[in-house]
């Protein structure tokens, strides 16, 4: 009746994932009481879980995103722990919960995290710059962000029922075949990425469709913000890489549940297949994650330096070429694996090559700001500690794009450090300053700066301290992974590391309080103005926060840096002083689909993971009979009369006016 | 929907050739969910990639078992491709129907087209059935392990596609040719069009090449 499910599957020996999912399950429902006792199911049903605009979509996935990182910076900290006691001891965790970390930081920080929260803030701005009401599919983008949150949600539960991979975040075979994996673990890993994994290929697909289908009137290729481009680069690339994943996926999980042999090692299957495929995957998904953070910076590099874009049209070029090259670097991942030196040489090459477009962002950066007049705000910050971090973990990327060093360093500490290095000082760096930026935009008031810059310094030198040692145990031999060790030389780094942990934490706990901070001075922080840092691109030509349409009309762009360009030409007529004529506006309705359809995703995998088929069949046709029944929906769009549109449209032109004549005055 | 030349401002021709292509603004529903449905058909087809890679990597990997040669039987493949085939010309004439809003025809056109689909499953189906059947089942070997999961990976979308084919009937019959139904039914057409181009892939790389290895 249950398949595999049985009490034994709850780990009562355990004290610490109990205990761990002891609090959140209180958590959850004292959460819970608090919203139903207070009255605030009706406002959260309506105007959250079943919207399907794309701003409240993206702050979903941006909360998700943030709760998901204190997750997976607990298993971090867990592991520094472990490692910094773990000389000649066992440490305080059992090799086999510990591996279990590991694997499960690894897919958080990477689905969970870094996904989530590039794909809110596309999905946030990348409609507001491009000057339109929407992403292309509205209902679909719920559905997308809903899968994804399944996806957490099974990750999550693998903490008290049952188990997660012990794998490492990519489960390698033959280690994650059944012979060597009989548990759920696995399962547990695979069911959530595939059902996450189709809620970012339809998020790919809505971004590339949004941003190639849906400008606004005279916003040419080559007059979009910078964002928009790596948007649209970093959604072509899910599109080309996540049904890779997926395929990737559904053969290990065809060898484990059906007996099949694509990656065995008997009757012929091909473990070094599943390299090739994975990495196909992989490593395109690192530029997914990198490329709209690098845009995130082009905007706030430029705002903050009071300058246009520096070589807008090489960035342009730069980012096409990183997304095209990136998918021809995957067999750096295993130049061990014997492929053979001509083999090693051309994709060494190729990974040393993609160094030449990132190079030219950079220095498109520092000339950005050359001359200009620079403010140090919190995104800035971020900015500029990007471009040092970045530049390190750019220069030991090069190095291990070399053969012959790979051959010392893959499967090191020392790459431990480079993919941090490139991940947290690119993309979380890049995430934390696209929050800064755009977060007077989707609540209309500020964050509190003092707190902001605090986050900054701690989460920075946090940083370094933390990987900076792990390069040099690298260097000294210490490979990844390791539950406990024997070599006194590698002991000082790891205490080190972990004593930089700890000022990291320091960091996580600055922008808690900032958000605490921020939010209860909210009226003194309010932006009243829609455009609190002097923006250049469309986004900030509406109200903060906008309103549900967005725009009371399509603007129209003449140029680059929109915005910019309406503000210094004296060109607002359309916004600040001719009175235009309103018409009514079409908006899509609210709707259930995503989070119904989630309910019914979340069964279903948990059924497969148990094997318990019944259960199966009935999310399988749970899922069906909602897409009928969206399908039969008669009115999916409502109508926003002119009358309030001209409303919403006078409030934010007297605010703007207002804005314009203190400008004059200065 | 198409661009647009202007004799623009200064503003918008940096290089004074003196004509500007101005972008119009959003393009109208109808181009925005057909190129939606593009961009996934281009992810399926991406995922099938990965299967036909899978395949030529073990097509060799028959650990003893049967080769492709001793196991395909080019009569039912032939057939299985003058269904679908076929059935991609009537789905092509029930879109036409839709079109013009003809009941009968589209009907007619989708009722033919779901039939063929149908004789195509069942062809597959018991090619399925009868390997199983000799123990020449997926895991027998590496080779099978892929024969089975491209050709069925295909047959699972002609499926889908099959229970798409009656709602979409089941849709026109109750709503009649309502505009998101007519968007419907063009994203149904290309799909059953892209799993036709499919089958010429599977066709050609599994039953012609395999079999003759």
């Amino acid at each position: 009746m249950l398949g595999k499910l049985d009490w034994s599957a709850i780990p009562f020996d355990q004290p610490i994932p109990l205990i761990a999912g002891a609090v959140v399950l209180v958590a959850i429902l004292a959460v819970l009481i608090w919203v139903i006792v207070k009255g605030h199911l009706p406002y959260l049903w309506h105007e959250w879980i079943t919207s399907v605009d794309h701003k409240r979509i993206g702050v979903m996935y941006i909360l998700l995103a943030s709760v998901m990182l204190l997750r997976g910076g607990s298993d971090a900290i867990m592991m520094r722990i472990q490692q910094a006691i773990a000389y000649q001891s066992q440490g305080y965790l059992p090799p086999e919960h510990y591996n279990q970390i590991f694997s499960a930081h690894g897919t958080i920080m990477i689905f969970f995290v870094a996904m989530p929260f590039v794909i809110g803030l596309m999905n946030l701005v990348v409609p507001l710059q491009l000057g339109v009401r929407d992403v292309a599919f509205p209902t679909l983008n719920s559905v997308g962000f809903w899968l994804t949150a399944t996806g957490a949600l099974l990750v999550n539960l693998s903490l008290v029922i049952g188990e997660f991979a012990r794998t490492g975040w990519l489960a390698f075979p033959p280690l994650s075949e059944l012979s060597y994996s009989p548990g759920v673990g696995v399962d547990y890993y695979a069911w959530s990425l595939q059902i996450s994994g189709v809620g970012t290929l339809v998020a790919g697909i809505n971004l590339v469709t949004t941003v190639l289908k849906l400008r606004t009137k005279g916003m040419n290729y080559l007059r979009m913000p910078m964002f928009c481009w790596t948007t649209l680069a970093s959604n072509l690339l899910i599109v080309a890489a996540f049904p890779i994943l997926t395929a990737t996926l559904a053969m290990l999980l065809l060898d484990r549940y059906l007996g099949f042999h694509f990656f065995t090692n008997e009757a012929g299957g091909n473990v070094m297949m599943f390299m090739n495929l994975i990495w196909a995957w992989g490593h395109p998904e690192v530029y997914i994650l990198v490329l709209p953070a690098f845009g995130i910076f082009s905007e706030v590099v430029s705002t903050f330096s009071g300058k246009a874009l520096f070589g807008y049209r090489s960035m342009v070029l730069a980012t096409m070429a990183i997304c095209v090259i990136s998918f021809m670097v995957w067999l750096h991942h295993f130049f061990t694996m014997g492929a053979g030196p001509d083999v090693n040489a051309i994709f060494g090459i190729a990974s040393m090559i993609i160094a030449v477009p990132t190079g030219v962002k950079i220095y498109n950066w520092l000339f950005t700001m050359y001359g200009g007049r620079i403010r140090f705000a919190t995104p800035m910050l971020w900015a500029v500690g990007f471009m040092v971090t970045f530049i390190i973990g750019g220069l030991t990327g090069v190095l291990v794009a070399v053969p012959p060093a790979d051959f010392m360093l893959h499967n090191s500490m020392f790459l431990v450090a480079h993919f941090h290095n490139v991940i947290i000082g690119g993309v979380l760096f890049g995430a934390f300053a696209g929050f800064e930026y755009w977060f007077p935009k989707a609540f209309g008031f500020r964050l509190d700066e003092r707190w902001g810059k605090l986050a900054f310094w701690f989460t920075f030198t946090g940083f370094y301290i933390t990987f900076v040692p792990l390069y040099a145990a690298g260097m000294l031999g210490m490979t990844r992974r390791l539950q406990h060790y024997d070599v006194a030389e590698w002991r000082p780094w790891m205490v080190v590391a972990a004593l930089g942990m700890a000022v990291l934490t320091i960091g996580v706990i600055c922008q808690i309080m900032q958000l605490v901070v921020s939010i209860r001075n909210r009226e003194a922080l309010r932006d009243r103005t829609g455009d609190p840092w002097d923006g250049r691109s469309l986004e900030w030509a509406t109200s903060s926060p906008p309103p549900v349409f967005n725009f009371a009309f399509y603007p129209d762009v003449r140029g680059e840096d929109a915005y910019w360009d309406m503000k210094s030409h004296a060109q607002q007529q359309s916004f600040e002083h001719e009175v235009p004529e309103y018409h009514d506006i079409e908006m899509p309705r609210n709707s259930p689909t995503g989070f119904i359809c989630a309910f019914f995703a979340s069964i279903m995998g948990f059924a497969l993971i148990w094997h318990i088929w019944w259960m199966v069949i009935l999310g399988g046709i749970g899922a069906f009979a909602t897409f009928v029944v969206f399908a039969w929906r008669d009115h999916d769009e409502y109508i926003i009369p002119a009358d309030e549109v001209a409303r919403i449209d006078r409030i934010n032109l007297e605010e703007r006016r207002s804005l314009v004549s203190m400008a004059g005055a200065i | 929907m198409s661009m647009t030349a202007t004799v623009g401002h200064a503003h918008a021709d940096p290089h004074h050739i003196g004509i500007v292509i101005e972008h119009p603004g959003p393009a109208p529903k109808r181009i925005v969910t057909a190129y939606g449905f593009w961009v996934f058909l281009l992810s399926d087809i991406v995922m099938f990639s990965c299967f036909f890679a899978a395949y030529a990597v073990l097509v060799s990997q028959t650990a003893d078992g049967p080769k492709g040669s001793e196991i395909f039987e080019p009569h039912n493949v032939a057939i299985e491709t003058v269904c679908l085939l076929l059935s991609s010309f009537t789905c092509g004439m029930a879109g036409i129907a839709a079109d013009v809003r003809n009941r009968f025809w589209f009907y007619l056109g989708m009722a033919v087209t779901c039939v063929l689909g149908l004789i195509f499953l069942a062809i597959e189906f018991r090619e399925f059935a009868d390997l199983v059947a000799r123990g020449y089942g997926p895991s027998r070997s590496a080779f099978l392990t892929a024969f089975f999961s491209l050709v069925g990976c295909h047959g699972l979308h002609v499926s889908a596609g099959v229970l798409w084919l009656l709602t979409m009937m089941a849709q026109v019959f109750a709503k009649g040719f309502r505009a998101d139904v007519l968007r419907r039914m063009m994203c149904f057409a290309l799909f059953w069009h892209a799993l036709d181009i499919i089958w010429v892939g599977v066709f050609s790389v599994v039953y012609l090449l395999g079999g003759g290895a």
